[in-house]
C-alpha cells in the first residue's frame, strides 16, 4: 500500500515539473516550484529521510519561494516564447534519458537489503554512534561529528553566497519609502490587510520559539542548525512582509546581520581551534570535556548553534538585499 | 471502547479525505477566483480538521497527540488568514467577480 | 514487482531530463534557474532512494527497540548539505539575474546576446 502511495507522489512530482516548464507566467512557475518542493519533502518522508524532508520543506518550499518572488518583483514576469533550438534539445534529452534508463536495470530495487550501499560503512555508523557519541539522531551525529569538516565547508559556502549577493545587490542604508509619522500613526504597509497583520504578528513569536526548539532538539529528533536557521529567517521575513522593510531593518540592522553572518562561521571554526588548543586535532570534540562522549555532545551543540546563526542571518540578509532594492 | 475509537477515527479520516476531494473538484470546476476560494477554504479547514482529529484519536494520549493538536490550532489560525489575504489582494489589484454587478456606492479606495 | 522497484529511478530520469531541457531550450533566465533547481531535486531523489531499506525506519535510534532496522544515514547527510548549497547558488543566481535586468533591460538570453553583439 505504501508502495502505491510512493508511486502516486512521484507521479505528482513529474506532473508539477512539466507544469513549471510549460508555464509562461513566471509567477505561476514560481508558485508551482514551491508546490514541487513540498511534494519533494513528502517523498523524502515516504523514503524514511525525515531530516532531509524537514530541510527541504523549510528551505525549499519556504525560503526559496520567498527569494524567487523577491527577485520576480524586480524582473518582468512573463516569458517570451522562442522556438529556437527546441528540437535539438529534445533529441539530446531523449538520447541521454534512454542511455541512463538502460543503466537503471542493474540498479538495486527500492528497499533491497542486499544493496551495496547498506553493506560496508553504514552499519558501522549505526552501531558505533550510541557508543561513541550517544545521541539518538544518527544523521546529526554524522553531520556534526564524523563528517564535521564537510559541514564547516558548507557553512562557508552559505556565507560566501551571502557575501556574493551583498556584493551584487547591496544592503541600502536609507529606505525612504515610508515616513516616520506614518509609522508612528500605526499606518503600516498593509493598510487594507488587517487580518494578516494581526494574525501574522501573533504568530511570529511562536515561529521563533519553534525555530529554537528545532535547533536544540536536533540531537533527539529531526532538526538541527540548517532547518532552525531557515525557520528563524522565515519568522523575520514574515515580520518584514507585514510591517514593512523599514521596521524589519530597524529590528535587525544590516550591520548586525553582517556581523552575525560571519560570527556563525567563526563559532564553528573557533570550536575547531579550541580543540586544537586543548591538545586534540582540529574538530576532535573528545577533548572538550573529561568524558569523551560528553565532549562530543558539547561539540555538536556548539557547532549546530554556529550553523543556525549563520544560515539564519545569511538568508535574512539575502531577503533584504532583494526586497529593499528598486525602491 | 477501542473499536469505537477506531470506528470514529476511520469515519473522520474518510470524511476528511472526501472533503479534500470535493475541494479539489471545486477548484477545477468553479468559474472564478472568488468562488474557487470557497472550495479551497473547504479543503483548508474541514478537510484538515477532520483528518487531524482522526489521527489524534489514533494516537491516543501521547505526546504525538499534543503535537497534532498544536498543528490543528496553527492551521485554524493561518488557513482562513491566507484565504482572506488572497481575496483581499485580488480585490485590491482589480480582479472583479464574474457576472456580478459591483454596487455604485463603494467607498473611495475600493473603486476600480 | 520488478517495475515498481525501479519506478523511483525512472522518475529521477524524467525529472533530470525535464530540468536539462529547461536549462537548454528556454531562453528566459529565471526559467533556467527553476530548471536547474528541478535538476538538483532529481539528483536528491536518486540519493534518498538509495537509502531506503525494507522494514526500516528513520535513522533515529530509539533506546527500547532492539533489532530495529534503520535506514542508511549517509546519503541523507550528503543531501542535507546539498539542499542548503543549492539554495545558496539559487540566491546568487537570482542576484546576477536582477543585475543583468538592470544592465540590459531584458532577461531573455537571445536578446542579451544580440545586445552584446551590437556594441
Amino acid at each position: 500500500m505504501t508502495v502505491l502511495f510512493g508511486i502516486f507522489l512521484l507521479t505528482l512530482l513529474v506532473v508539477t515539473a512539466i507544469g513549471i516548464v510549460r508555464a509562461e507566467n513566471l509567477f505561476t512557475a514560481v508558485i508551482l516550484g514551491g508546490i514541487f518542493s513540498l511534494l519533494m519533502a513528502a517523498n523524502f518522508f515516504v523514503l524514511d529521510a525525515v531530516d532531509v524532508a524537514l530541510t527541504e520543506a523549510a528551505v525549499g518550499a519556504g525560503v526559496s519561494t520567498v527569494l524567487l518572488l523577491g527577485a520576480l518583483a524586480l524582473v518582468p514576469d512573463r516569458e517570451e516564447r522562442s522556438a529556437r533550438g527546441r528540437r535539438l534539445a529534445l533529441a539530446i534529452i531523449t538520447l541521454t534519458g534512454l542511455t541512463i534508463g538502460y543503466a537503471t536495470f542493474d540498479n538495486p530495487h527500492l528497499g533491497d537489503p542486499d544493496a551495496p550501499v547498506h553493506q560496508h560503512v553504514a552499519p558501522w555508523y549505526l552501531e558505533q554512534t550510541p557508543i561513541l557519541i550517544d545521541i539518538p539522531n544518527v544523521v546529526t551525529a554524522v553531520l556534526g561529528s564524523y563528517r564535521g569538516y564537510d559541514t564547516l565547508g558548507e557553512v562557508i559556502v552559505v556565507l560566501t553566497a551571502g557575501i556574493g549577493v551583498l556584493f551584487l545587490l547591496g544592503l541600502p542604508g536609507a529606505f525612504g519609502d515610508r515616513k516616520p509619522e506614518d509609522v508612528a500613526a500605526g499606518k503600516t504597509y498593509l493598510n487594507h490587510h488587517l487580518v494578516p497583520q494581526v494574525v501574522g504578528l501573533l504568530l511570529v513569536p511562536f515561529i521563533m520559539l519553534f525555530a529554537l526548539y528545532v535547533q536544540f532538539h536536533g540531537e533527539y529528533g529531526p532538526g538541527g542548525g540548517f532547518q532552525a536557521g531557515a525557520i528563524f529567517a522565515a519568522a523575520i521575513i514574515l515580520f518584514a512582509l507585514i510591517q514593512g522593510e523599514r521596521e524589519a531593518l530597524n529590528l535587525i540592522p544590516p550591520r548586525v546581520l553582517v556581523v552575525l553572518m560571519a560570527s556563525g562561521a567563526l563559532l564553528y571554526g573557533g570550536v575547531g581551534v579550541l580543540t586544537m588548543l586543548l591538545g586534540g586535532n582540529f574538530l576532535e570534540y573528545g577533548v572538550l570535556s573529561s568524558n569523551p562522549v560528553q565532549g562530543q555532545q558539547w561539540g555538536i551543540i556548539l557547532i549546530e548553534l554556529g550553523v543556525g546563526v549563520s544560515v539564519a542571518s545569511v538568508l535574512l540578509a539575502i531577503y533584504h538585499a532583494f526586497a529593499a532594492r528598486g525602491r | 471502547m477501542a473499536p469505537l475509537l477506531d470506528g470514529l477515527s476511520w469515519f473522520l479520516l474518510v470524511g476528511g479525505g472526501l472533503f479534500v476531494l470535493i475541494g479539489g473538484i471545486g477548484i477545477l470546476r468553479l468559474p472564478d477566483l472568488y468562488t474557487r476560494m470557497h472550495a479551497a477554504g473547504l479543503t483548508d479547514t474541514m478537510g484538515t480538521l477532520m483528518i487531524l482529529l482522526g489521527l489524534i484519536l489514533q494516537a491516543g494520549l501521547t505526546l504525538a497527540a499534543l503535537k497534532l493538536a498544536a498543528i490543528v490550532v496553527f492551521l485554524m489560525l493561518t488557513g482562513p488568514t491566507a484565504t482572506y489575504a488572497l481575496a483581499n489582494a485580488a480585490m485590491l489589484s482589480g480582479l472583479r467577480p464574474k457576472n456580478v454587478e459591483m454596487p455604485s456606492d463603494l467607498p473611495e479606495d475600493m473603486q476600480f | 514487482m520488478e517495475i515498481l522497484g525501479l519506478y523511483n529511478y525512472w522518475v529521477f530520469i524524467v525529472l533530470l531530463m525535464i530540468g536539462l531541457y529547461t536549462v537548454m531550450a528556454k531562453p528566459n533566465l529565471m526559467k533556467k534557474l527553476l530548471g536547474l533547481s528541478i535538476f538538483q531535486a532529481a539528483v536528491f531523489l536518486l540519493y534518498i532512494t538509495l537509502d531506503k531499506i525494507e522494514g526500516g525506519t528513520a535513522p533515529i535510534i530509539q533506546a527500547d527497540a532492539i533489532g530495529q532496522i534503520y535506514a542508511n544515514p549517509l546519503p541523507q547527510v550528503l543531501i542535507l548539505t546539498a539542499i542548503v548549497v543549492g539554495i545558496s547558488t539559487l540566491a546568487l543566481g537570482l542576484a546576477v539575474v536582477v543585475r543583468i535586468h538592470e544592465a540590459y533591460g531584458t532577461i531573455e538570453d537571445d536578446q542579451i546576446q544580440q545586445a552584446d553583439l551590437r556594441e
